[in-house]
């Protein structure tokens, strides 16, 4: 592992803002990686059911120097946890790039802006607009689901606040937010001519950059990319691709039943079944898809689920060889580097 | 898992089995354009008409005769700012997530909607739907946020008013 962190990934301490760069909407190191063309890595935050911080820090300090963004997820699978935004203003005092999920289903337009003035001035950096999944499949299937905007026009909100400095309703902002813009999409779900279309449709409404759905399936990911570069849309948003280690054929089965949205082939669950080590196998399918999407033309990085498996990430990222030699930001490289402003 | 509990208010659940007239209406998409484009036209003709008797008492009246109208074809849920040549002649406020811009990820495997496992997902009707329209491309127009005090509004009367 190399230990020459690009100059303008480090400021003076680590908690402080990094120097703004020309052409660059945040002041994030994830949009640094992506606009510099490496190949990036996020990763998946499982967010904790304590009000503790502590939980937060440890949870993230297994991704440390290995990924250059975590998502922390806003009620993903419509259950309650600490609040995304809450996790990114953790994370961010030590350093740590985030990514703020922000799904329509649990706010209206307006709780949603001051939600995004009061991350960026907590210097959140990117910002990954969801649908969310449906109430229906949560631990309150009570609850009302708001849905006042979807992912689309949510992007075209953020962006409105942004570039032209005011509220959806006109009102002045005076210090805009500095964010990355970020949309889903799932090349896996049907209706599949239609996927490419619709990330088109979110880069139109504001998306710098995707994440996608679990990634099993190669061929339709390939597809999908193929329409994609015909679409122009890989020159205008970064994609990152998302992959986990699966734990076993049994998870495999359950996830693809259960969990909206993923498509698991056949022959994978198959070849989990096969294995002596289904968690290994898991492991390997995983490290070689992200081999394989090294080597699909407009594929940015990737974006590791590994939901109950997070301690495997490095592992994984360090086996597929994605870095390249590089290493994302970590605590110690502030003490071993000049800060950026004393190079000028 | 009552349905009830997360429809908005005043959206009825869809039925259990999906209405053969909302999907004749995908299946003609093509058709409903055209009527629906010489309707469009023959509303702003009309506007000095309605402008004579006013527009304020033609509301309800207007907006009962569309709401059974749209009711019955496309199972409108009378949104107010109606985008059905935009979607397929597929009503985008049947989707449980009210999606206006395309289809959420969650959708099944099998075209059907993550909420309802037995109901086609909206979207995959409207991407069909649009296939078929001449202005099927108009798909990819981004839709901006929904303006809920439209709600049960007259859409045909914002037609002939000229409202975009």
């Amino acid at each position: 592992m190399s230990y020459e962190p690009h100059p303008h990934d480090i400021g003076p301490d680590p908690g402080a803002p990094l120097v703004d760069l020309p052409g660059h909407s945040s002041r994030g190191r994830l949009e640094r990686v992506l606009r510099r063309g490496e190949f990036a890595i996020t990763a998946e935050l499982n967010p904790p059911d304590s009000a503790n911080p502590e939980d937060v820090y440890e949870r993230a300090r297994i991704f440390e120097g290995w990924v250059d963004g975590i998502n922390a997820t806003d009620g993903s699978g419509a259950h309650c946890h600490m609040s995304s935004v809450a996790i990114c203003a953790l994370l961010t005092r030590v350093g740590y790039s985030p990514v703020l999920q922000i799904s329509c289903r649990d706010y209206n337009r307006i709780a949603i802006q001051g939600n995004v003035l009061g991350a960026a001035a907590l210097e959140v950096g990117n910002i990954l607009c969801l649908t969310g999944d449906g109430v229906q499949c949560g631990d309150h299937p009570q609850a009302k689901p708001v849905f006042d905007l979807d992912s689309t026009s949510l992007l075209s909100v953020i962006r409105k606040m942004r570039d032209d400095g005011a509220f959806l309703s006109g009102r002045k902002i005076t210090t805009p937010p500095r964010v990355f813009l970020g949309a889903a999409e799932n090349p896996f779900a049907p209706p599949y001519d239609f996927r490419p279309l619709r990330l088109a449709k979110k880069v139109a409404a504001g998306a710098q950059f995707c994440q996608t759905q679990y990634c099993f399936d190669l061929p339709r990911l390939q597809a999908f990319m193929a329409a994609a570069r015909d679409m122009g849309i890989t020159e205008r948003c970064f994609i990152l691709v998302g992959v986990g280690p699966l734990a076993s054929a049994k998870t495999a089965r359950w996830m693809r039943a259960n969990v909206a949205g993923v498509h698991i082939p056949d022959e994978v669950v198959k070849r989990l079944e096969g294995a002596k080590n289904q968690k290994a196998e898991g492991k390997k399918i995983c490290v070689e898809m992200i081999q394989a999407l090294r080597e699909v033309k407009g594929v940015a990085g990737v974006h590791v689920m590994a939901y109950r498996q997070e301690e495997y990430v490095s592992e994984i990222v360090h086996e597929s060889g994605a870095l390249a030699g590089r290493s994302p930001w970590r605590r110690d490289f502030v003490a071993k580097m000049q800060p950026v402003e004393s190079l000028a | 898992m009552t349905p009830a509990a997360f429809e908005p208010r005043g959206k009825r659940p869809p039925p259990d089995r999906w209405p053969w007239l909302r999907l004749w209406s995908i299946r003609h998409a093509r058709g409903l354009e055209r009527l629906y484009e010489g309707f469009e036209r023959a509303l702003i003709a009309m506007r000095p008409m309605f402008e004579r008797i006013g527009f304020a008492r033609l509301e309800r009246p207007v907006a009962a005769l569309e709401s059974a109208m749209k009711g019955a074809l496309f199972d409108c849920r009378m949104c107010g700012q109606c985008v059905l040549s935009s979607t397929g002649m597929s009503c985008p406020m049947n989707c449980p997530k009210n999606l206006r811009n395309g289809p959420c990820g969650g959708v099944r495997g099998d075209g059907n909607c993550e909420v309802y496992p037995a109901m086609p997902c909206v979207w995959v009707q409207a991407y069909e739907g649009s296939r078929r329209m001449e202005g099927g491309d108009k798909i990819a127009h981004v839709q901006p946020p929904i303006d809920h005090r439209l709600k049960g509004a007259s859409s045909w009367l914002q037609v002939a008013r000229g409202a975009p």
